[in-house]
């Protein structure tokens, strides 16, 4: 097995890692932690494209070994995935705050936030 | 002097900036931002006001230069092109879809210099520096998504909308407005992560990001490659993710009925459309080969599944806000009606289509901001007790009556003209079961909008005013609803625009079919008598002043009896299966589900 093969399958892995957490974990906090995990499987994964080679340089006959475009979009997506995390954060503090919940699914109720009470009665427009 | 030098002549020296032009939709938000950090909250809605007009004007000159030149307009940046620069374009559709985020940004702009106002004297809250920084963050990510070229460049263009989106709900900060947010950033994230590996993969695959090389290497190839497959279905259900189609629409109830009025209108009207037109790209620029009937039919059948529940679940709604957001997750069906239509009726399909979303961004944005207007005249927005609302709101209630004229689908609305183009597109492929759900749909539509009407124009005013509304903000809200009513009455050359950039699609020939006979007796009333029976019947049920005493009466006599009975067992299952599938391990379960699905439908067509 080579570096690649072996970078992508971890790269993979993490992905179904994150894509478990992300689903399937009630606490937001571990959401947020499963969806960079997922990043970071995407980043590697586009690292492992990157060292395979073959990019536009390399089409382009520049003989350049090895592909720097990818590694130029993971450093933005990296930017883009704090930047996510950090709203993320921020917005569960506050919510922690306030009503001390920590969770997206309101506890015991298994329902979703209070705007959604039930309708009295407009069923009779059905 | 011919038309369409009458179209150019304000914007002579816009246009002859050529592709150049497009850099002003992507810099004026920008600097909008900027100057928002040096002004503070005080005076920034005069000067955002401003920035949107120019906004506007700079939009104008875009689509008519598209359209009188009759070629995609194509900026590289940098003069570098691609593959190892990154192009910017706008064809007919982009050109579209920036003028309606223009002109509808342009009325929420209005609409929000009195909800988002410093009085004098007092001092400078957050949210009236941060809601107008969001507005420009969610515009320059919009007008971005819609001219990007790079698979890239529209991650990034998507991740700035949401991550502007998302705090727009929170704005009030109150637990219920955070905990939707939330839920609303988790969900577009595993959304947009999706989308980055499809990019990722395309990249593996072909070496670029650029959409036109893509589709230029794709279609030399016999067969789609394994990792294209992935990836097309990957990018796919992450986009439908952040535009909420049903069965994927968890996060979109809370977040639109919560966030405040002007937030609302843009996430609903613009915000969803975005993502949405990504699809577009990638299903008829990207891989224009790849979408088999299969692929087709899954699109189409969550477009039906959204248009039929979403309908049906708005008419269970207490609330006026959350039965507009419904609505919004049935609106968004019709748009996803175009897969399976566009293969054999391109045109009609994608002209009805790209009608759905300009005249849905109009009457939704004004619905939103009419029922902003009335909860901040009531203090609530229980539908049961808008009772009189007419009286006190006359021009609001009237402009939510218009804008949805134009969702049932009434003569001359944007909605009359999809639903005649897609009913076209129907009868030319054959698809008949669409046909049935649209008309079911616009029923389902009527039912809603007569149940709320109903109660606004009968009984006294029930409760007393809190506060008045601006007179502009009640014109504004009138202005995009009669702009979404009277879109067929537009001249049918400008609806070409559709067509730009795009072969053997003519927009205008639909067009002026379907409004040639739109006016006539029989049609106009084969159309309006079933809306009539389904208003009869919704009038019969309101509680009317004069047998307002005995209306609990009645309200028991009519559950008891059988219809009134199945009706409402069914709306409980209904809003049962809502519940559940909005659960987030069942959303997040679906998504993986359609994943696989689509797939497996695009792998096989290949």
């Amino acid at each position: 097995m080579n570096g690649p093969t072996l970078f992508g399958l971890c790269g993979a892995a993490l992905v179904g890692l994150g894509l478990y957490g992300l689903i399937c974990q009630p606490g937001a906090l571990r959401k947020i932690l499963a969806f960079n995990l997922i990043g970071s499987g995407v980043f590697l994964l586009f690292g492992v494209i990157a060292k395979r080679g073959g990019g536009a340089l390399s089409a382009a006959g520049l003989g350049v070994d090895g592909d720097p475009v990818p590694q130029a979009l993971i450093i933005t997506g990296l930017v883009v995935a704090f930047a996510a995390t950090s709203i993320a954060v921020a917005l569960l503090l506050r919510l922690a705050e306030i009503s001390g919940r920590s969770t997206l699914e309101r506890a015991g109720s298994g329902s979703h936030s209070p705007t959604h009470e039930r309708a009295p009665a407009p069923e009779r427009a059905a | 002097m011919d038309s369409s030098s009458l179209l150019v002549s304000p914007f002579t020296s816009l246009i002859e900036l050529g592709g150049l032009l497009l850099v002003i939709p992507l810099m004026l938000p920008v600097i909008g931002l900027l100057l928002a950090l040096m002004l503070g909250g005080r005076f920034l809605g005069r000067f955002m006001l401003l920035l949107l007009l120019l906004g506007l004007i700079a939009a104008l000159a875009v689509a008519t230069a598209v359209l009188t030149g009759g070629d995609a307009l194509l900026y590289h940046l940098g003069g570098w092109a691609p593959p190892l620069g990154v192009a910017l374009k706008a064809d007919g559709l982009s050109a579209i879809l920036l003028l309606v985020s223009a002109v509808v940004i342009l009325a929420v702009g209005i609409y929000a210099q009195r909800d988002f106002r410093v009085p004098p004297g007092a001092p400078e809250t957050r949210a009236s520096l941060v809601f107008w920084m969001l507005l420009m963050g969610v515009w320059a990510g919009l007008n971005a998504a819609f001219l990007g070229q790079d698979l890239f460049t529209l991650f990034v263009a998507l991740e700035l909308l949401t991550f502007s989106a998302v705090p727009l709900v929170a704005l009030d900060g109150r637990a219920e407005t955070l905990a939707a947010a939330l839920r609303y950033l988790l969900f577009a994230l595993l959304g947009s992560v999706l989308y980055l590996l499809g990019a990722v993969l395309f990249y593996g695959t072909y070496a670029t990001l650029d959409i036109a090389l893509l589709a230029e290497r794709i279609a030399g190839a016999p067969s789609l490659p394994p990792p294209i497959v992935a990836a097309a279905a990957l990018m796919t259900v992450g986009l439908l993710a952040k535009t909420a189609l049903f069965p994927l629409h968890l996060w979109l109830p809370p977040a639109h009925a919560g966030a405040p009025p002007a937030a609302s209108a843009i996430l609903s009207a613009l915000v969803v459309k975005a993502s949405f037109f990504l699809i577009l790209r990638i299903w008829f620029d990207v891989l224009p080969g790849a979408l088999n009937p299969m692929t087709a039919q899954i699109l189409g059948a969550l477009g039906a599944g959204a248009i039929l529940f979403g309908n049906l679940i708005a008419l269970r709604q207490a609330r006026l806000k959350l039965l507009i957001a419904y609505s919004t997750v049935a609106q968004i069906g019709y748009l996803f009606l175009i897969f399976p239509l566009a293969a054999s009726a391109e045109s009609l399909a994608l002209t009805g289509g790209m009608l759905q979303v300009v005249s849905h961004a109009c009457a939704k944005a004004a619905m939103f901001m009419a029922a902003g207007l009335l909860a901040g005249t009531l203090g609530h927005d229980r539908i049961r007790d808008l009772g009189g609302s007419i009286r006190v709101l006359p021009i609001t209630v009237l402009a939510f009556g218009l804008a949805g004229l134009s969702l049932i689908g009434i003569q001359p609305s944007g909605g009359y003209l999809t639903k005649t183009l897609l009913t076209a597109a129907v009868d030319g492929t054959g698809q008949w079961w669409w046909g049935l759900v649209m008309q079911a749909g616009g029923l389902l539509t009527a039912a809603y909008l007569f149940w709320v009407l109903g109660h606004a124009l009968s009984g006294p005013p029930s409760g007393q005013v809190v506060a008045r509304p601006g007179r502009a903000q009640e014109l504004v809200v009138l202005a995009l609803a009669l702009a979404a009513l009277l879109l067929g009455l537009l001249p049918p050359a400008l609806f070409d625009l559709v067509g730009v950039g795009r072969a053997g699609l003519d927009a205008s020939a639909a067009v002026s079919t379907a409004m040639a006979g739109a006016f006539g007796w029989s049609k106009l009333w084969g159309d309006v008598w079933p809306i009539l029976v389904v208003g009869l019947l919704v009038l019969g049920m309101l509680p009317w002043p004069d047998r307002q005493a005995n209306a609990s009466e009645r309200l028991a006599a009519t559950t008891s009896s059988v219809t009134g009975h199945w009706a409402a067992a069914l709306g409980a299952i209904l809003e049962r299966a809502d519940r559940g599938l909005r659960k987030w391990p069942v959303a997040g379960l679906s998504l993986l589900v359609l994943a696989l699905a689509l797939a497996a439908a695009i792998a096989t067509g290949s």
